[in-house]
C-alpha cells in the first residue's frame, strides 16, 4: 500500500454566524456557532483519488478549503507526506480546479498570462521562453491548441475554460490536486471530456486528487475510495466499488438509492422523508437519527464511534 | 384513439430578431402529449427545451416571436390568442413548476393568501372554501401540520418543502397539463426523490399530462413515459423512454446515454463527443451536429433530416436506416 500524501486527523471548523453586536445586545441573545465540519479524520495516498460526497450544507467544500489552506482549521490538523503536522509544502505543491470556470479565470488577462502565473508566482522557469514554451505543451496537453494562450477565456466555452483552469492547476507541477465540484456547472456530454481527460491526467502524471461532488454516479467513476459526509462529519468511508456494491450507513444507502438511475426505467420508490436539518442546531447524538430506519434509543443521545470505516450504533451492535 | 392530444405542438419555430440578423432558436418542432402522460425534455443548456416551455404557455419575451407552426391545447389552438385569453389559460388550463420555488412564490404574501388567490381567480369559490381547498391540497403534497403552516412566508420554508407547495399551487385548479421546468435541479439528491414520487403519484392519480424539463436524464428514466430529446433547437430523436435510453438511434442520443456516468457499473473511459453545441448564430447547414457526428456523410452537410422512423422511435438522422441495419446484422 502507497504512503499517504495527506493525513487528516480529527479537523473542525466551527463559524461564527451571529448577529452584530448589537442587535445581538437589544435581542439577548448569545453568540450563534456553526460547526461546518466536526471531528473528521481521513487519509490520502498517492495516486489515488479521494473522494468527499454529500448533500449541501454537509462540509465538504469547507474540508477542501481547509485541506488547500485556504482556511484554517478550529481544531484538529492536515499532515502533508514527511512533514509536521500544520506545516505547508513547498508553494505550488497543491493546486485547486474550481467549480465554476466563468469565475475562476480573469476575464482582462490572456490565457498564456493565466496559465504561465502559478509558474511566476513561485519562481519556476525563470526565462520567459522556457516558461511560453511550458504553457504551450500545457495547452496540448489539455487538449487545447498552443495557439489559444493568445485568446481571452470570453473566446471559450465551459468545457474549454475548465480545460484552461486544470493547465493553470498543472503549470506549479504539483502532485497533489483539490478538485471542487469541477464538472457540476457543464453539460453531460462535456463533463465527460473533463473526467476523461482527469483520469488520464491522473494515469500519465502520477496526480493525487481530492474530489468533492455531490454527484455520486460522477464519483463512482472517477474515485477510488470515498467517505460520505453528512452536517459536517463523515458516516462513512469505503473503497468505491465496496460503497455502491455493499453500503453500509443508512444515510449511505438512502444516498445511493435516491440517485435516479438510467437503468431502473419508471421505478416507484418509497424515498426517505424529511430533509437536512440546520448545522446550527444539530441533532442531538448521532445527527442522522431522526431521519434514520435503524434508529434506537442510543442514537439520540451519544455520537457513534467511527468503526471499520462506518459511524453507526446499529451497525456497530450488529457487529 | 379517438380523443385529442392534451396538447399538440406541430412545426413549432421561434425566432429572435437582433441587429446581428433573425436567429431561429426553435426549429420545427412537433410532439404531442396524451392525457396521464408524462413527456421528458432533455438536452444540454441551450437547445431550446425552456424556450419550448415558455412558447407553449405563451410567455416568450421580444424579441422572441413565434414564426411559424401550431400549438393546440384540447384540439383547440392557443399560440394566436390575445394576451387576456391567454392569461385565463395560463394557471387555470397549464400549470407550471420553475427551477428555483423562491423565485416562483411572492416572498411578500402567506402561501395560504398566494394560494386562495389562484383558486379564487380561476374558480370563483368563496374566501371559506377556498382556504379549505388550499389546506387538502397542502396535506396532499406532504406538508406536515396544515392548518398552520398556511399562514407561514416563503422564507420559513425549506427548499423542498417549497417546490412542494409550487407544485400544490400548480395543480390546484386542476390543469390539463403541467409544464414543470427544471422541478428539481436546485434541491439535493435525497430531496429530489421525495419531489418526483410526488409528483409522480398526483399527475397518475387526476390524470394530469405533463411536461418534465430536465437536463437529468436519470430524473426522465424514472419519470417519462415518452421522452424527446433537442439539440441545437430541433428534435432529434422521440420515443418510448425505454427504447430511446436502450436502444437511442440517433448519434448524438446515444453519445449522450454513454457520456452519462452510471451508478451500477464503473466503466475506464465515458464515451466523448467531441466539441460543445454550435451558438445559435453558427448552427451549420445540414444537421446541427454533422460537425461533432463521428459518422456524419456527406449528406448531413447538406441536407437537414426530419424526424423519421427508427425502430419503436423517431430520429432526426439520415443513418437511422443503416444504423439499425448494422445492430441486426
Amino acid at each position: 500500500m502507497s504512503a499517504p500524501v495527506v493525513q487528516i486527523a480529527n479537523l473542525s471548523r466551527v463559524f461564527d454566524v451571529s448577529k452584530p453586536w448589537l442587535e445581538r445586545v437589544i435581542a439577548r441573545e448569545g453568540r450563534l456557532k456553526l460547526n461546518a465540519v466536526d471531528g473528521v479524520s481521513f487519509e490520502i495516498r498517492k495516486g489515488e483519488t479521494f473522494a468527499l460526497v454529500g448533500e449541501s450544507g454537509s462540509g465538504k467544500s469547507t474540508v477542501a478549503k481547509m485541506v488547500v489552506g485556504l482556511l484554517g482549521p478550529s481544531g484538529g490538523h492536515v499532515q502533508f507526506n514527511g512533514l509536521q503536522p500544520g506545516e505547508k509544502p513547498r508553494p505550488g505543491a497543491i493546486q485547486m480546479i474550481f467549480q465554476d470556470p466563468y469565475a475562476s479565470l480573469n476575464p482582462r488577462w490572456r490565457v498564456r498570462d493565466i496559465i504561465a502565473e502559478p509558474m511566476e508566482a513561485i519562481g519556476l522557469r525563470r526565462d520567459a521562453a522556457l516558461r511560453a514554451k511550458r504553457v504551450d505543451e500545457l495547452l496540448t496537453l489539455v487538449g487545447l491548441s498552443p495557439r489559444d494562450g493568445d485568446k481571452y477565456p470570453h473566446q471559450f466555452s465551459g468545457g474549454q475554460r475548465q480545460r484552461i483552469a486544470i493547465a493553470r492547476a498543472l503549470s506549479s507541477e504539483p502532485s497533489f490536486i483539490v478538485c471542487d465540484e469541477p464538472t457540476s456547472a457543464l453539460d453531460v456530454s462535456v463533463q465527460a471530456q473533463i473526467l476523461n481527460l482527469m483520469r488520464e491526467l491522473q494515469e500519465r502524471l502520477g496526480l493525487t486528487y481530492l474530489f468533492i461532488s455531490h454527484n455520486l454516479a460522477v464519483v463512482r467513476h472517477m474515485a477510488h475510495r470515498i467517505g460520505v459526509m453528512y452536517l459536517g462529519r463523515l458516516v462513512e468511508i469505503q473503497d468505491s466499488d465496496a460503497l455502491f456494491d455493499n453500503p453500509q450507513h443508512p444515510y449511505t444507502r438512502l444516498l445511493i438509492d435516491a440517485v435516479p438511475n438510467l437503468s431502473e426505467i419508471g421505478r416507484d420508490r418509497v424515498p426517505v422523508q424529511g430533509e437536512v436539518p440546520s448545522p446550527i442546531n444539530p441533532p442531538s447524538g448521532c445527527t442522522f437519527h431522526p431521519r434514520c430506519p435503524l434508529v434506537m434509543d442510543i442514537c439520540k443521545r451519544e455520537r457513534p464511534a467511527f468503526i471499520d470505516g462506518v459511524a453507526c450504533h446499529a451497525l456497530s451492535r450488529k457487529g | 384513439m379517438a380523443e385529442p392530444a392534451v396538447l399538440e405542438v406541430k412545426g413549432l419555430t421561434l425566432e429572435f430578431a437582433t441587429r446581428h440578423g433573425t436567429l431561429r432558436a426553435l426549429d420545427d418542432i412537433s410532439f404531442s402529449i396524451r392525457r396521464g402522460e408524462v413527456l421528458g425534455v432533455v438536452g444540454e443548456s441551450g437547445a431550446g427545451k425552456s424556450l419550448t416551455g415558455s412558447a407553449i404557455i405563451g410567455l416568450v419575451e421580444r424579441p422572441g416571436r413565434i414564426t411559424g407552426g401550431e400549438i393546440r391545447l384540447k384540439g383547440e389552438r392557443i399560440d394566436n390568442l390575445p394576451p387576456d385569453r391567454m392569461r385565463a389559460i395560463r394557471g387555470r388550463r397549464i400549470g407550471m413548476i420553475f427551477q428555483d420555488p423562491l423565485t416562483s412564490l411572492n416572498p411578500v404574501f402567506r402561501i395560504g393568501d398566494q394560494l386562495i388567490e389562484t383558486i379564487q381567480t380561476h374558480t370563483g369559490m368563496g374566501q371559506a372554501e377556498a382556504r379549505q381547498r388550499a389546506i387538502a391540497l397542502l396535506t396532499e403534497v406532504g406538508i406536515p401540520a396544515p392548518e398552520n403552516r398556511i399562514d407561514a412566508y416563503p422564507h420559513e420554508f425549506s427548499g423542498g418543502m417549497r417546490q412542494r407547495v409550487v407544485i400544490a399551487l400548480a395543480l390546484s385548479v386542476e390543469p390539463d397539463l403541467v409544464i414543470a421546468d427544471e422541478p428539481t435541479t436546485a434541491l439535493d439528491v435525497s430531496v429530489q426523490a421525495q419531489i418526483i414520487t410526488l409528483l409522480k403519484r398526483l399527475c397518475r392519480t387526476r390524470g394530469t399530462s405533463v411536461m418534465l424539463i430536465t437536463h437529468d436524464m436519470g430524473v426522465i428514466a424514472e419519470t417519462a413515459d415518452r421522452v424527446a430529446v433537442m439539440y441545437a433547437g430541433r428534435i432529434v430523436e422521440i420515443g418510448p423512454v425505454k427504447d430511446v435510453i436502450k436502444h437511442p438511434q440517433h448519434p448524438y442520443a446515444s453519445g449522450l446515454m454513454g457520456a452519462i456516468p452510471a451508478l451500477d457499473t464503473r466503466l475506464n473511459r465515458l464515451t466523448q463527443i467531441s466539441g460543445s453545441m454550435p451558438r445559435l448564430d453558427a448552427i451549420p447547414a445540414g444537421c446541427a451536429f454533422a460537425p461533432r457526428c463521428t459518422k456524419a456523410i456527406d449528406r448531413c452537410r447538406s441536407e437537414r433530416p426530419d424526424l423519421m422512423p427508427a425502430g419503436a422511435s423517431e430520429a432526426a438522422c439520415w443513418l437511422v436506416g443503416k444504423v439499425s441495419a448494422e445492430a441486426s446484422a
